[in-house]
């Protein structure tokens, strides 16, 4: 198999998990800013919760990277 | 220089591997030649270790695990005997602390009632914290003590050509995050069925979401419904697993990457330090996140199996 395909592969992989992790994180925090201002009260609840979504929002993205890296270094 | 890099990444991602090579195998190197016939044996290079294809145990991940679990089981274990109901101080505060947090975070999301989810939880968050806790060790120390007991000399160690192999952290190793996660699975499905009943497992199966009155129109929607729940429910203990594989093996990647600059002179050293520690703070958190949402989501998991409508 062609090294450059294996390059090009795990870029795309890795990008666009990025973009996706990104626009997701963005509105996440977004929302956490908007509920604290709202109920500053229940701000440390809700940035716990955020974290957690947060985690859960990492994980596809993060799949592709590890993929990504694991094909770069072993397959070309 | 280039090909020395790739070396010293493939060594460090390369797993102490023991395992049968076949029959008619040549091997490289000191122990040359051709087997006569299958042997169980250490890999003695990357290629090796892929040649053993199913038959191949990563003795260091199952052993770092093991010890690791042993650890805790001692200073939890020691902290859980000597537990006096006194003011705490010292390990059993900590302890306490620990499991206070796990069954603060039980209650809050499990809807059912069972023996086995806080101390499984308490288990799963400890363990993989101390699996991925691991990755905070300077990427070269371990594996070259082990080179070093292992009877190879410095200077082999140093040129890159040692046959030791090992990777101290198991969350990095596919097999390890797997087996957490196809346990979880299994017990998802035994407390499914034990709770509903064999038939009311199979009909949540094949009853949701799409339901008709009309018999002929459900039998039409089963297939449609087994297909969509059973990639629901097979895209749990898979994402469960890659999630905590994909994240510790970015950054045990990038450590790696980042002690690649210790061998290129004494300014680029001085700065990939400085790059370890900052990534190592940042991985902190990344560690601790990726233990507590493992943990959280098998507390989903049962509580859903424990759903009794």
């Amino acid at each position: 198999m062609d090294a450059g395909l294996v390059y090009l592969a795990a870029a795309l992989m890795i990008g666009f998990g990025a973009l996706g992790t990104a626009i997701g994180f963005g509105l996440l925090g977004g929302r956490l800013l908007e509920g604290t201002a709202r109920q500053p009260e229940l701000g440390p609840m809700l940035q716990g919760k955020m974290f957690l979504i947060a985690g859960l929002l990492d994980a596809v993205p993060m799949i592709g990277v590890g993929l990504g890296l694991f094909l770069m270094f072993t397959k070309a | 220089m280039a090909g020395d890099a790739t070396g010293y990444i493939k060594h460090h991602l390369t797993n102490l591997t023991y395992g049968k090579l076949p029959a008619g195998y040549v091997r490289e190197g000191e122990n040359g030649g051709e087997l006569s016939e299958a042997t169980w044996t250490f890999a003695q290079s990357t290629q090796e270790a892929a040649d053993m294809g199913f038959w191949a145990f990563h003795v260091d991940s199952l052993g770092w695990s093991a010890a690791l679990m042993l650890l805790l089981m001692f200073v939890f274990g020691g902290a859980a005997k000597k537990a006096s109901t006194a003011v705490p101080r010292g390990v059993q505060s900590f302890v306490e602390l620990i499991v206070e947090f796990i069954d603060n975070t039980v209650k809050e999301s499990f809807h059912g009632r069972s023996n086995l989810v806080a101390p499984l939880a308490l288990t799963i968050f400890t363990w993989v914290f101390m699996m991925n806790f691991m990755d905070l060790i300077p990427v070269d120390v371990l594996p070259t003590l082990a080179a070093l007991i292992n009877g190879e000399s410095w200077a082999t160690i140093s040129a890159g050509q040692s046959h030791t192999y090992m990777k101290v952290v198991p969350s990095t190793d596919v097999n390890i995050t797997f087996g957490l996660s196809i346990t979880v699975f299994i017990l998802m499905i035994f407390y499914s069925i034990k709770i509903k009943g064999f038939g009311g497992f199979v009909g949540e199966l094949t009853l949701h979401p799409f339901n008709s009155k009309n018999k002929l129109v459900q039998a039409i929607f089963i297939p449609v419904n087994f297909f969509l729940e059973s990639v629901a429910l097979l895209a749990k203990p898979i994402s469960l697993a890659l999630r905590l594989f994909g994240n510790m093996y970015a950054g045990e990647m990038i450590f790696i990457l980042i002690a690649l600059m210790f061998g290129a002179g004494i300014a680029l050293g001085v700065l990939g330090g400085v790059l370890q520690w900052a990534w190592a703070v940042f991985h902190i958190l990344v560690i601790t996140l990726q233990a507590f949402i493992f943990m959280m989501l098998t507390i989903v998991y049962l509580s859903m199996a424990h759903e009794d409508h």
